[in-house]
């Protein structure tokens, strides 16, 4: 816990939440008639409401991007990195907005709300929703908040998935977009380790089929499989051996199954703590969200066609030890862009970090993030 | 040389308002920016270093971050009016497939190269003895980054062996001034050699 915040931090913040009633048709084929998201704001919405920065979350976050809720906060907002005054994404020029999506487990609706039909939690009944039901809700929540067109819609990993469905859906909504170790699709690797976890979680004898709530359990164990497998997928080989290396616990091994070395214990650790923050419904629907995500699908696999009403100025940056996103799979979204003449530069960060490189102060990447942003402020000022 | 390269304005004079441009090695972006304000064209260049994208990036210039070495199989056939690479021909590991890969990609190429046949080099090596260190060539042998220089004439031999046409070919000295013994004798007198290639 800080004693005192940081002067380039957004500071406390305290999330609101806004109620939907009219009912939101989703790509399964089912709808939900009312829900809630959940969601902060940073900065100061302008008369005209040009500088709006729409803020995408990845798999396991939330609407807290920055600032600390109290303070007795350990942490802040998990893009404090890049969102605060003075920083890349300047809290002095925009109103900075990031929500919860819908499926989420940190105030929006999602698996572990009351379904009002069954006054139980909706649980397995809570309906499978995409990448293009979060950006349509987010559409109906922007227009709650009277903006008409974002000044930059910007999200890393799954969060990059729904900047690209943003230009697909409703390009006249968004005036420059960041897309920022992502992909246009996940490849059957990656599919396969999603795979893995939902089957971890699902297995676990406390899961109760997706009904554990009404169990007073949840399925602990599967969900901190999950993750620990997700996050040997985050970091790359030499990140996790310049971190652990072969260094052990106790000094000397133990030849029997407790932690022996420290990447175990770190790996125990990250699971466990994971657990008493997320939901398992939660993690099953957004890795599925994840999977599901091929918006080309719908332009006959041609993903240039699917971009091809884009009209955003757009920032596109990948990692080179990212190979759970990796760098092939950004230039896959340039070349698109490319293919209709849009206006795109391209990064591919040094970095050893593996797929949470994003999430990290790299000066290449802030540097290149914020040489682009630095526009926005010009935009916006002048 | 960054500031007033003689090459870039030649190539701005040669290039067709509103046309589709690929700059390879663009630098900093300087030529692309004069480009989109003085030609109104539409382009991306292509440059490795961190601190140059970050520099195109400033100067409004869309830049992707890429390895000229790798090729240009990002780029599909035929999608630009102009490919141009100017002073990194000399650099890469393999002119003659870039070269080629440029006239794949884009209907004309243009490239400019520091030229080694320039007298100032012939003199260095013949009298001196030592590999030529010039304003233009301003890097010692071991530490250059131009492992592939040429001359005019081997330039010309490598268009001609690969039914690479010439269809103009300018040189200045440094200074942007092309006299009457540059016209004469290119290969001798000219410091840096600007060519617009085609495939035959």
């Amino acid at each position: 816990m800080p004693d005192t915040l940081p002067e380039n931090s957004v500071g406390l913040v305290t999330p609101q939440t806004m109620h939907f009633d009219v009912p939101l048709a989703l790509a399964c084929g089912r709808s939900l008639d009312n829900y809630d998201l959940i969601y902060e704001t940073y900065g100061t919405l302008n008369a005209d409401h040009s500088n709006a920065i729409l803020i995408c979350h990845a798999l396991s976050s939330d609407h807290h991007a920055a600032g600390y809720h109290s303070m007795e906060d350990k942490k802040p907002g998990w893009w404090e990195s890049c969102i605060g005054p003075g920083k890349v994404i300047d809290t002095n020029h925009f109103f900075v907005v990031a929500l919860n999506n819908l499926g989420g487990c940190k105030g929006s609706t999602g698996p572990a709300s009351t379904n009002p039909k069954t006054n139980k939690p909706y649980g397995p009944d809570f309906p499978i929703v995409t990448v293009k039901d979060w950006v349509e809700s987010q559409v109906r929540f922007a227009d709650r908040l009277e903006i008409k067109t974002w000044l930059a819609v910007i999200g890393g990993s799954l969060g990059g998935m729904q900047v690209l469905q943003w230009n697909i859906d409703f390009p006249q909504r968004l005036n420059h977009a960041a897309v920022i170790a992502a992909a246009p699709k996940l490849t059957a690797q990656n599919i396969g380790f999603n795979e893995v976890a939902r089957q971890a979680i699902m297995h676990d004898v406390d899961f109760h089929e997706g009904r554990y709530y009404e169990h007073n359990t949840a399925p602990r164990r599967g969900l901190m499989l999950a993750r620990m497998l997700g996050h040997i997928t985050y970091l790359s080989d030499d990140a996790m051996r310049e971190k652990f290396g072969r260094e052990l616990r106790q000094g000397k091994i133990s030849y029997g199954f407790d932690v022996d070395f420290q990447v175990e214990s770190y790996l125990r650790y990250q699971g466990e703590s994971f657990v008493d923050r997320f939901d398992a419904n939660t993690y099953l629907l957004m890795t599925k969200a994840l999977d599901y995500f091929d918006p080309a699908a719908d332009f006959d696999d041609d993903l240039s066609k699917a971009l091809s009403h884009a009209r955003a100025n757009f920032l596109v940056i990948s990692f080179s030890s990212d190979w759970r996103f990796a760098p092939e799979r950004s230039r896959e979204i340039v070349k698109a862009l490319q293919d209709n003449d849009h206006d795109v530069s391209y990064a591919e960060i040094e970095a050893p970090h593996g797929h949470d490189a994003f999430l990290i102060p790299i000066k290449d990447y802030l540097d290149v993030f914020g040489a682009w942003m630095t526009h926005l402020v010009n935009e916006v000022s002048s | 040389m960054s500031q007033l390269r003689p090459d870039l304005q030649i190539i701005c004079d040669w290039i067709t308002p509103k046309s589709r441009i690929l700059d390879l090695g663009c630098g900093d972006g300087t030529l692309l920016a004069m480009l989109k304000k003085e030609r109104n064209v539409n382009g991306y260049g292509l440059e490795i270093e961190i601190s140059n994208i970050v520099k195109c990036i400033n100067a409004n210039v869309n830049v992707i971050q890429a390895d000229l070495n790798a090729g240009l199989s990002d780029f599909d056939d035929n999608t630009f009016d102009y490919v141009v690479m100017t002073q990194a021909l000399q650099a890469v590991e393999r002119p003659d497939r870039l070269l080629n890969d440029m006239l794949r990609v884009g209907s004309e190429g243009i490239v400019t190269f520091p030229n080694f046949g320039h007298f100032r080099s012939r003199l260095q090596l013949f009298f001196g003895g030592h590999m030529p260190v010039t304003k233009t060539l301003p890097s010692k042998w071991f530490n250059t980054q131009n492992i592939h220089l040429c001359t005019l004439q081997d330039f010309e031999k490598l268009c001609a062996d690969n039914r690479i046409e010439i269809l103009r070919r300018t040189v200045v000295d440094r200074n942007h001034r092309s006299g009457l013994l540059m016209s004469l004798f290119p290969n001798l007198f000219g410091e840096v050699a600007i060519y617009r290639i085609q495939r035959k």
